[in-house]
């Protein structure tokens, strides 16, 4: 059994940008997803976080193989799925499955919460043991739901239990990886720290992995073993959580981590922050060499030209920047 | 001395098919010159309703509002909510403004970012077109978007969501208001740009002495802007105090329970998170007694069910912290210590 359940080799994934009118020819591309290498272990947490914009829900999304990645490779669960056709990724898909951020437009507003789950069976053949409505009812308890308002439908629910009936949808084929592509972001901040902990039971219970996409970064602190970030379709750096947390290397973390608020005023108004001038480049037209340069505080003339190569700068811990911290 | 703003009893209710909507119950506050109120609240908790009404921007025809809302003048106290709409109108934009969480969709897609700053400022203000275009060029520097004269020409579309933001605040305060309600502005913006956007407006707060009232659900926010907080929960202020006694001494369960569910970049690694069961209440059928009462892990500690029972009163229960709860403070510390 190979160590990881995701490998991302070299991934790319590239958008054909259009301009306006019927008529319109590709102008060029977006660089959505530029060059992601990364991985996800067995019964890892690996958190995904950046700005809008900066591809995380493409990687998780091609991932999927919502996309069909422009290139690298895709290796999932030891084998490589990145060119396989839908035919032959229907069994692969019932061993991932995504969360979606909206719990509002990820459900069928015409299914019953019953049938919403259950076809998960329906689509790969599969009579799970006990029969489908048994099974059903057993995901809704596991996810904390009434196992008898199995014949509602998503509007009779609030947003923290839809966001649960998408958890129970996901589960109901015993994947072993799972993209969740901002999970709680929709909803409210007591409802969020329900969702998270429930996401943390099932980890333990099933063995789960989960590549957990999210711009909020004190979540992503609180769930992640791993955490990796993006600006502009590139990986900055990546690092177990606390190393990046307590010794972040690139200058893009820094800025992102110093401008999150922190639910302290004593240490909210105390510490010192960067704030980084401007806003996000276009991805159809990055800024040559590092694609930060443009708001870094430390860029010099070889940061305009030149590509930063990621190095390994501590164990585990990877970045690419000319000018570490 | 009284605060620039003075809101008392105010009750907004919107009668639907389903019942009537009590979106603010008996809801005061206040705030003066040169503070930052923070309003926060989750959704639906009555924070956005409370003040619209402030800034009579409902339907009056299908809304019952009850209460006051004094805004301290030089030239003498106007009530708000009692005052004639045209009253009201020629306050708004001058003496209080507000800006909105999604820039895009409060600003007109079909004129340049100058006109529609110009058109605020000729309201109150004689002057020709280009004078107005040069007031805008003025605010839009201000506000920090770089090639103002330039970009003034812009339309909305062409500037991003920071930028859009701040061409928003340069407009609410092209009359120098003394009142801003910023209703959730850096919910929509990403963090680099939220910190960007909230150093603004402290700085223009500094410089013109406004009065800022901060809607948000963001705790991290308020944590490093607010002066004052009022926390709302189903229509109601459940607490209102300084920005140290809510995140240091908070003497809600509600305020405490909303404290324990954000994750913290500060606090080391994962600790399970103390989430608060339940959901949030339908305004239109409020429980019965305190609105908190059937999420609250503390009201089987207060004798003969008075949870259920009466509303709490919000009481002082000392130096201006105000909280609306029937336990008694020292029980509740005790029971906090406990836990920990």
């Amino acid at each position: 059994m190979a160590e990881n359940i995701l490998e991302l080799h070299n991934l790319t994934k590239f958008f054909p940008a259009k301009a306006g009118g019927i008529f319109s020819r590709a102008k060029g591309e977006v660089r959505a997803v530029d060059g992601v290498n990364l991985t996800v272990a067995r019964g890892e947490t690996v958190g995904l976080v950046g700005e809008s914009g900066c591809g995380k829900t493409t990687v998780g999304r091609t991932v999927m193989k919502l996309y069909e990645p422009t290139a690298g490779r895709i290796i999932f669960d030891g084998e490589d799925i990145t060119n396989l056709k839908r035919q032959e990724m229907k069994p692969i898909r019932s061993k991932m499955q995504m969360i979606f951020q909206d719990p509002f437009s990820s459900l069928n507003p015409r299914h019953t919460v019953g049938t919403i789950i259950s076809s998960s069976y329906t689509i790969h053949g599969i009579e799970p043991e006990g029969g489908v409505e048994h099974s059903v009812r057993e995901l809704l308890t596991l996810v904390g739901l009434n196992p008898e308002h199995i014949n509602r439908f998503p509007h009779e629910f609030s947003g923290g239990q839809r966001q649960r009936i998408g958890i129970a949808r996901s589960l109901a084929l015993k994947p072993k990886l799972i993209v969740a592509d901002e999970p709680v972001s929709a909803l409210d901040v007591s409802i969020q720290a329900q969702v998270i902990n429930l996401l943390d039971d099932l980890q333990k219970e099933f063995g789960l992995s989960y590549l957990f996409v999210a711009h909020d970064l004190s979540i992503v602190q609180h769930i992640s073993d791993r955490v990796v970030v993006m600006y502009l379709g590139k990986v900055m750096e990546m690092a177990p959580t606390r190393t990046l947390f307590e010794n972040p290397r690139h200058p893009y973390t820094k800025a992102l981590l110093s401008a999150v608020p922190i639910a302290d005023p004593k240490i909210g108004r105390s510490r010192e922050r960067i704030i980084v001038q401007g806003d996000l480049p276009s991805p159809v037209n990055p800024p040559s060499g590092c694609v930060f340069n443009t708001r870094c505080w430390k860029a010099q003339d070889i940061c305009r030209t030149a590509v930063p190569e990621t190095i390994q700068i501590a164990p585990q811990q990877t970045v690419a920047c000319h000018f570490p911290e | 001395m009284s605060k620039f703003l003075e809101v008392t009893n105010l009750n907004v209710t919107f009668p639907t098919a389903d019942g009537d909507v009590h979106a603010s119950n008996e809801v005061s506050y206040s705030v003066g010159l040169g503070e930052t109120l923070a309003i926060v609240g989750e959704s639906g908790s009555g924070k956005s309703v409370s003040n619209l009404a402030v800034m009579g921007l409902h339907n009056v025809t299908r809304t019952k509002i009850t209460g006051s809302a004094i805004l301290n003048l030089s030239d003498g106290p106007v009530d708000l909510i009692s005052a004639s709409p045209e009253t009201v109108r020629r306050l708004r934009g001058k003496e209080m403004s507000m800006i909105f969480q999604d820039p895009m969709s409060a600003l007109h897609p079909f004129f340049s970012i100058g006109d529609q700053i110009a058109e605020a400022w000729h309201l109150y203000n004689k002057g020709s077109k280009s004078d107005g275009i040069k007031k805008a060029i003025e605010m839009l520097d201000l506000v920090g978007i770089p090639d103002a004269s330039v970009r003034v020409h812009d339309f909305p579309h062409q500037f991003s969501g920071g930028m859009r933001q701040r061409a928003m605040i340069a407009m609410a305060l092209v009359n120098n208001p003394s009142l801003l309600i910023a209703d959730e502005p850096t919910t929509a913006l990403d963090v680099t740009v939220q910190s960007q956007i909230l150093k603004l407006l402290k700085d223009l707060q500094n410089e013109f002495n406004m009065a800022i009232i901060l809607i948000t659900h963001d705790l991290g926010v308020v944590a490093e802007v607010a002066d004052r907080i009022c926390v709302m929960y189903g229509g109601r202020i459940v607490e209102d105090a300084s920005v140290e006694d809510i995140f240091y001494r908070p003497e809600h369960p509600y305020t405490l329970g909303l404290l324990n569910s954000v994750p913290r970049i500060t606090s080391g690694l994962s600790h399970r998170l103390r989430a608060i069961p339940g959901q949030p209440p339908s305004l239109i059928n409020l429980p019965s007694g305190c609105s908190f009462q059937p999420r609250c892990e503390y009201s089987s500690r207060v004798s003969s069910g008075a949870c259920t029972e009466s509303v709490p009163a919000l009481n002082d229960k000392g130096s201006g912290h105000l909280s609306r709860c029937h336990l008694d403070i020292a029980d509740l510390n005790d029971l906090v210590k406990d836990k920990a």
